[in-house]
């Protein structure tokens, strides 16, 4: 039990939480992205697995690591641009055209990897993001190297949020985009495009998305596997929710999120197998659901979300 | 015909020819006007007579087949409503153009800035928005979150929004439709100071006192035709009536009807608090046949809790009921039809109908278990659409075909059919709750010809409504609802419009 505890306290634990928190990061403020502007994008899980894959192979193919992340983004703004396409402007379901785009794009990234490296066995490896301590800051006990001691993709994870909170806040666009998921008729009614604002959002969120895939691939690990998403995707969508559409609450969300998986590790080594394993991988999303239904119930959505916008229609 | 403008100024406005087609509904049929600095024009018409087409049309929500439209002597481009935000046009819309999870202000700025600045200027928007509400008697504050705010508020809100984009001409689509009075008093002085600073103004209502008191000129449109121009201070509001509907408005006779028996009987009846009104207290209350008992009262004061209980979807906590000398038990909305209690909702967008359902289906909906449209469990489409059919002819409704989605039917027609499925059955209890609110004149008469015709059927008809002239002009027998208590009845004439107006103020005499 004093164990149990303990495992709070030291820097590896938090070190590994802030580094599972990042994909997450990126990955719920695309969601949230979207989600503010009215649609939701349920190919997140694919999204993520485009960009694992698109980020990892460019390094592999011989591209530098931060053209691996653009890589990545690019191409999960294609397949955003096609979400998009099919929802916005012809304005077919969300739901189904989100889970059509996670089916399409998990299993064409499969098909390439096939065509890609036909004869590979074991998954090749590349050479990851190393961290990189901030001089002074990574100094202080714990927090200074679970924060400051990270890879630059985590920074870019936490400059991400500041930067998703700034625009949805504090500029012309923000207010265009939460106006988008909220009452775009009052968008259309100042000559703004409805399209064209949800179409950004979400192009510019389903970019985010495939770099969090591509942290996985380029800064936890260093090769690209099958089902290495594993669920991140909708627990994103989950996490969008907890933080009420705000980018600070879903960043707090994501960390707690993280630090569960993180103890979870941690406590099956130590439960020495008495417990089944399954038992500690359950614990996190168990202790989503509760958290979910405690924030959740009170949470205002988005009034317009997954409503479908046409012009001129009453 | 045409009147010497108030300025020798070129118009501000002219739309000619303007022509639109839904299918084969003409909305719009080659109509042509001006407007003129510093007036108000008022655009009159019946819901469904075009007068919104004819504005979203000229704020480029829509596009017309034919016709132009010239701002301040440049055409303007169709289908673009930047382009007459940028001419100066301003609307404001019957539905909001809100969002309700940002600030008034964040609101008014909306679009204000180019997309692309890393920056909202709030502190310059802020003085800007603070200098026009002083200036035009618009007070709101601009932190609010604009899903805290009153619908006049809102109003205020949108009216700041054209005004901060330096609109010349505002459109007001039925502004005072969701106005206390004492809004309505606020806007028209809004109006008239806006007027004195040069801009024009074109306010679309049906109302013929709003038209008579606020415009310069009246504009009235039938069935997507211009019918009438006339200078406001050289007409009355017969002709402009009589325009507005191609006839003489007629008032329905009361022909005096000898009450029956008890129909429905409350005694000492109380409800649970729910919501924001009030819940009954210890209400006694009995519907005879053929009689119109008339229900005063401001909003809030017990209306629904009472609505809701002869309705059958509240349940008293005490008191009982008794429907034809019997006790009710099991008291539930199905219980209540079966009882023979028609109901015509208040909200008849929001419980009236289900707007994505057809026109068939709505109204078969309190009645599909009948066996007149169901066998062994299974709906009878068949008869279920020549019941619609003929409810669609005998009510005189316009709309394309049973089919139709619901919500696509203007108010009017909406309402006619909500009379039908509740009177065709000749029902023994008619609960009318406001129902002929928002609508225009002609489709008033024809829902109070109705209610005259239950209650000379021998049915017992329980009028709710906020509307005193409604009450006086229909019921028999007047009571006034005021925090959840009834005062004592009066009979036709008894009281006058000042002492109903006293006990809605909350002053009642003790009941008898």
């Amino acid at each position: 039990m004093e164990q149990a505890l303990e495992i709070l306290f030291t820097a590896s634990f938090w070190v590994a939480a802030i580094r599972i928190a990042s994909p997450l990061i990126f990955a719920t403020m695309g969601e949230l992205i979207c989600e503010r502007a009215g649609v939701l994008n349920l190919g997140i899980e694919g999204i993520m697995t485009v960009g694992a894959f698109a980020g990892w192979f460019t390094v592999y193919s011989g591209g530098d690591l931060w053209t691996g992340v653009a890589i990545a983004a690019l191409a999960g703004a294609m397949f955003g641009l096609l979400h998009a396409t099919l929802t916005v402007p012809l304005g077919l379901s969300q739901h189904v055209v989100g889970i059509g785009i996670t089916l399409l794009a998990t299993s064409l990234t499969y098909f390439t990897y096939r065509l890609a490296l036909p004869e590979v066995t074991s998954p090749p490896k590349i050479e990851p993001f190393q961290p990189l301590p901030i001089p002074g800051l990574s100094q202080i006990p714990v927090v200074g190297e679970a924060l400051f001691a990270q890879t630059p993709l985590t920074y870019l994870a936490f400059a991400t949020v500041a930067v998703v909170a700034w625009v949805l806040y504090r500029t012309p666009l923000g207010l265009a985009m939460r106006a988008a998921g909220e009452n775009p008729s009052a968008v259309e009614a100042q000559g703004i495009s409805v399209t064209g604002i949800r179409m950004g959002a979400v192009m510019a969120g389903s970019a985010l998305m495939a770099v969090g895939g591509a942290f996985l691939t380029m800064s936890a690990f260093n090769s690209f596997f099958f089902e290495m998403i594993n669920g991140r995707g909708w627990i994103c969508i989950a996490l969008v929710v907890f933080g009420s559409w705000r980018p600070g609450k879903a960043l707090l969300g994501a960390i707690l999120f993280a630090a569960f998986d993180a103890y979870q590790i941690r406590l099956q080594q130590l439960s020495g197998g008495v417990v089944p394993y399954q038992v500690f991988l359950m614990m996190p999303y168990v202790l989503s659901i509760l958290a979910l239904v405690l924030v959740a119930r009170r949470a205002t959505y988005p009034k317009a979300l997954m409503i479908p916008y046409q012009k001129g229609e009453r | 015909m045409s009147y010497t403008s108030p300025t020798a100024e070129p118009p501000v406005l002219r739309l000619s020819g303007i022509t639109k087609r839904f299918g084969a509904l003409t909305a719009n049929d080659a109509i042509s006007f001006e407007l003129n600095k510093g007036e108000v024009v008022a655009l009159l018409g019946e819901n469904g007579a075009g007068k919104t087409t004819l504005m979203n049309i000229l704020f480029g929500h829509y596009v017309a087949d034919e016709g132009s439209i010239e701002a301040f002597g440049q055409t303007l481009p169709p289908g673009d409503p930047k382009a007459a935000l940028a001419a100066g046009i301003g609307m404001v819309h019957q539905h909001f153009t809100l969002a309700d999870n940002m600030t008034v202000l964040e609101n008014i700025a909306l679009g204000t800035e180019s997309l692309w600045r890393p920056r909202l200027d709030r502190a310059s928007a802020r003085t800007r928005i603070a200098k026009l509400a002083a200036d035009f008697g618009l007070a709101v504050n601009p932190d609010a979150r604009v899903g805290a705010l009153s619908v006049g508020e809102r109003q205020r809100v949108e009216i700041l929004k054209a005004l901060y984009r330096d609109a010349r001409v505002l459109i007001l689509d039925e502004p005072t439709a969701v106005l206390t009075p004492a809004e309505t008093e606020a806007l028209f002085r809004t109006l008239k100071m806006l007027v004195a600073n040069g801009l024009s103004i074109i306010f679309i209502s049906h109302k013929l006192g709003e038209v008579m008191a606020v415009s310069d000129r009246v504009l009235v449109l039938r069935s997507g035709r211009l019918a009438g121009e006339r200078a406001t201070a050289r007409t009355t509001r017969q002709e402009l009536a009589a325009l507005m509907v191609g006839q003489e408005v007629k008032q329905p006779a009361v022909a005096p009807v000898t009450r029956g028996e008890a129909l429905f009987v409350m005694n000492d009846v109380s409800t649970s608090a729910r919501g924001a009104g009030a819940a009954l207290d210890q209400v006694s209350l009995t519907l005879f046949a053929g009689e119109i008992v008339g229900l005063a009262g401001v909003s809030g004061n017990g209306q629904a809790a009472l609505a809701g209980l002869i309705a059958g979807a509240e349940r008293p906590v005490s008191g009982e009921m008794l429907i034809a000398g019997r006790a009710v038990a099991n008291w539930s909305t199905r219980a209540a039809l079966d009882h023979g209690i028609a109901r015509i909702p208040e909200d008849r967008h929001a419980v009236g109908t289900i707007g994505d359902m057809s026109v068939t289906e709505n109204v078969i909906s309190e009645r599909y278990r009948s066996a007149r449209f169901s066998r062994h469990g299974f709906l009878d489409w068949k008869a279920a659409r020549n019941f619609a059919e003929g409810l669609i002819r005998d009510y005189d409704v316009k709309c394309p075909s049973p089919e139709a989605r619901i919500r696509l039917l203007s108010g009017g027609n909406m309402q006619k059919l909500i009379l039908g499925r509740a009177l065709d059955p000749d029902p023994a209890i008619v609960l009318a709750n406001q129902p002929a609110r928002g609508l225009d004149v002609g489709a008033v008469a024809y829902v109070h010809g109705k209610l005259l015709e239950a209650r000379a059927r021998g049915a017992a008809v329980l009028l709710i409504s906020e509307d005193l002239d409604e009450i006086m002009a229909l019921s028999d027998r007047i009571l006034v609802i005021s925090k959840g208590r009834l005062s004592a009845p009066s009979a036709r004439g008894e009281r006058t419009i000042g002492e109903i107006g006293e006990l809605m103020a909350g002053h009642l005499e003790r009941a008898a």
